[in-house]
């Protein structure tokens, strides 16, 4: 098909009917629905699809992954920094197996895409076919909508119904299941129109008035207010609004692993950040304030630890798009059901502009309290092996807080959150509530996508690398600019942390051989270097930032080093260990 | 409630009712809700409603309330749920209906068969040569007496419904589910033409 006929075929107003195949229609779809970038692999039961993304080249720009895996994970990367809806192609069966994981880590953190799996012909449904399996129900609880697709007709809507469901409300993962007899087919193409309602579907709850108010008198009486907030923020693109509430009510703030960047590591009332491992001061205060105000977050149990002793003083104001998330874990004194970027702003009208001047004291006193057990040492230790801590500083001070920083799952990933400095949005790309190993190197890809002119740090464990590192293949060939940090520990570093703390020091299957990554790396033609001197530290960071392209930097630190503060599995956050 | 005083502390029967679009893997995904927290069903209902393309389903589930109205919000969460209800047996009229085949020379001999069924409320359905089926509905413990009452006979098959309620309140959702159908009608669904043409299309 010609590209300027194409144009025409595009405009929403468009209703002349035009013989179209399902695949063409879908590619159709895509454009309109502003996709510039697909991350896939393809098989024998999406080759209609990717038959016609060869005449489409030119607008739709496919990287071609190693695994579906790292396709996906590649499209939930583009889909964090750039806040669009990230696109995936997997073939049937183990085409879209292999997508299972991503799914469920994109379900549990909220993030916006659309998989599109090729299936066998409509007609072999159910006869065991050579690659067919059941993805509709295999991929159900991990999706926020699935649909499979039987006839070419239902192409444009299935797929309009997909952004949308996937973009709106909680965003999340909408997988569309194509037979490969749709693909083929020929059917009369009316013009593509997004969609913008399903009549069962109510992606935002009604505001109420009388619970902003309410939530406003609770906040204007407290005496030691806390404010929580998660990933809501971000996905509402309400980092302006959040920031003139949290200034003007002079409220200490902290952050969730998934919210991290809302406002700047430096702003004065970011008090650091919550949970397991996050920062004394929040954890142990939340068994102090008198009202916890939570904005876009779950509370996840990592963040709360024991339930039945987590802030059982205060007054809880959960803010929320999804009304399934109120009381879900911790009971609410008031809801605030909405989207944060509408009620932010109406809460902020409400509340009375204050400075809690003695109670943020408080929360620098347990800062200063941390520094000095924990966080000097780890940044700026003097002697001994290389810290994971250190790396992250170096960083900081050579990015300037500038980078993208793609973490995987660890205590690297902790230390990562902990330590690195974010002044922009949007800047902070993990697996959070999943927590999947392998998830970095291919979600760095996509965030580099999605992200094309800011520098992409991938910081990866020894571990987690060695489970996705085929995707050095997808950097080869794409020619994408990520840079790659090891940080080696020779171990499987969190495990090996519980064991030491909780199973008497019983190293079970964690100390992890690696092959000599820089070399791995030069056999996909990407440059690199392996440091295991602290002298040469900073040059080497510096290196890989200047180096056009990317750069895998493997960097040797403490074999048995841990991630401290913890709160321990089973304790309450005020029980958060220094040691 | 017959089995009241044997349920663990707080947990008691819940009707849930769930008006939802007809749509292929519905099922499937409202099931996993309660499959994934290890929460067994006791009774399942879906039937079209009294508007063209919404659908009831009427669940019965023994928790506590605090329970119920977490699943009810994960429900109505789906994208193709319209609303989640959920009441305790004491707010609902729920009916389950029987039927009971038996052999009819045992019915045509024995009057007492006859008597026992009028005692118990049931109709004959169907009447043969070699057996009757007979209906009652009712509550559980209406039904299971029958099958007490009918084993001795050589009762030959037994079925019963899963359970259907209407909510006692008088503000039912009929009207809103009309003005709601009003304003926002369903589409028609595109059948699939191609299950049935596997020879036509070209196979790989």
């Amino acid at each position: 098909m010609e590209v300027a006929q194409q144009e025409v075929l595009t405009a929403p107003e468009q209703q002349t009917a035009v013989e179209l195949s399902g695949s063409a229609a879908l590619l159709e779809a895509l454009i309109v629905e502003g996709v510039d970038t697909i991350f896939g692999y393809p098989g024998g039961a999406i080759m209609p699809i990717y038959d016609a993304l060869y005449d489409y080249k030119e607008k739709l720009n496919h990287i071609l992954v190693r695994h579906e895996q790292g396709g996906i994970h590649a499209g939930q990367g583009y889909a964090r920094t750039s806040g669009k809806v990230g696109v995936v192609f997997a073939t049937s069966g183990p085409g879209a197996t292999n997508l299972v994981t991503g799914l469920a880590d994109a379900q549990i953190d909220s993030t916006p895409l659309v998989c599109i799996t090729g299936q066998v012909f409509a007609h072999l449904l159910g006869t065991d076919a050579f690659q067919e399996t059941d993805v509709i129900n295999i991929t159900t609880p991990v999706t926020k909508w699935n649909y499979q697709v039987t006839d070419a007709n239902e192409i444009p809507e299935a797929i309009a119904k997909a952004f949308y469901i996937a973009r709106t409300g909680r965003p999340g993962p909408v997988l569309i299941d194509i037979t490969k007899n749709a693909q083929i087919q020929k059917f009369q193409f009316k013009g593509y129109t997004p969609c913008n309602h399903i009549r069962s579907y109510r992606p935002k709850p009604i505001v109420r008035h009388k619970y902003i108010e309410q939530a406003a008198q609770v906040i204007n009486e407290a005496k030691k207010p806390f404010i929580l907030w998660g990933q809501g923020v971000l996905l509402g693109n309400a980092e302006q609004e959040f920031k003139a509430f949290v200034e003007k009510s002079g409220i200490p703030a902290a952050w969730t692993i998934m919210g991290v960047g809302a406002i700047p590591t430096d702003h004065p009332q970011n008090v650091g950040m919550l949970g397991m491992h996050g920062n004394y001061g929040p954890n142990v205060l939340t068994n102090e304030c008198d009202v916890l105000i939570a904005i876009g977050m779950r509370f996840d149990d990592r963040v709360t630890g024991r339930l039945d002793k987590y802030a059982k003083q205060a007054k809880v104001i959960h803010l929320d798009i999804d009304p399934a998330e109120i009381d879900k874990n911790v009971q609410t004194h008031v809801a605030v059901w909405g989207d944060c970027k509408e009620t932010l702003p109406l809460l902020t009208k409400h509340i009375e502009a204050k400075q809690h001047t003695e109670w943020l004291a408080k929360f620098n006193d347990f800062t200063r309290k941390e520094n000095e057990a924990v966080i000097d040492e780890e940044l700026h230790p003097k002697v001994g092996e290389m810290t994971m801590g250190e790396v992250i500083e170096q960083l900081n001070q050579l990015t300037g807080g500038d980078a993208v920083i793609v973490t995987d799952v660890g205590q690297h990933q902790m230390v990562g959150c902990r330590y690195a400095k974010f002044n922009q949005t949007r800047s902070n790309v993990t697996s959070g509530g999943l927590g999947t190993m392998g998830f970095a190197l291919p979600a760095a890809i996509g965030a580099k996508f999605g992200a094309q002119d800011r520098t992409v740090v991938a910081v990866i464990g020894d571990g987690g690398f060695q489970m996705t590192l085929q995707e050095l293949g997808t950097i080869m060939q794409s020619g994408v600019d990520v840079k790659i940090l090891i940080l080696n520990n020779r171990f499987l570093g969190m495990v090996r942390q519980w064991q030491e703390l909780f199973n008497e020091r019983r190293y079970s299957f964690v100390d992890i051989q690696s092959p000599d990554f820089v070399q791995v790396a030069k056999g996909y033609g990407i440059a690199g270097q392996c440091i295991k001197e602290r002298e040469a530290l900073q040059p080497a960071l510096q290196e890989m930032l200047n180096h056009k392209g990317s750069y895998l930097l493997e960097v040797f630190v403490t074999k048995e080093n841990n991630v401290f503060p913890m709160v321990p599995q089973g304790c309450s956050v005020s029980e958060i260990r220094l040691k | 409630m017959s089995n009241a005083n044997t349920l663990p502390e707080g947990k008691q029967e819940f009707n849930i009712t769930v008006y939802t679009e007809n749509q292929i893997g519905l099922l499937n995904r409202i099931a996993i809700i309660f499959t994934r927290r290890k929460i067994n069903i006791d009774s399942l209902n879906t039937s079209p409603s009294e508007i063209d393309s919404i659908h009831r389903f009427n669940i019965v589930i023994t928790e506590t309330e605090d329970v119920v109205r977490k699943l009810a919000r994960q429900i109505e969460k789906q994208v193709e749920v319209l609303k989640v209800y959920y009441h305790t047996n004491a707010d609902v009229i729920w009916q389950e209906m029987a039927l009971y085949k038996v052999p009819a020379d045992v019915i045509a001999e024995k009057v007492a068969v006859e008597r026992l069924l009028r005692e118990n409320g049931a109709r004959a359905v169907v009447i043969r040569k070699d057996y009757v089926v007979f209906e009652t509905t009712g509550h559980r413990e209406e039904t299971d007496n029958l099958i007490k009452v009918l084993q001795p006979f050589g009762l030959i098959e037994f079925v019963r419904t899963a359970r259907i309620a209407i909510i006692k309140d008088s503000e039912g959702f009929n009207r809103k589910l009309r003005e709601f159908e009003r304003r926002e009608p369903g589409e028609d669904v595109i059948e699939n033409e191609y299950l049935n043409q596997g020879d036509k299309v070209f196979t790989m």
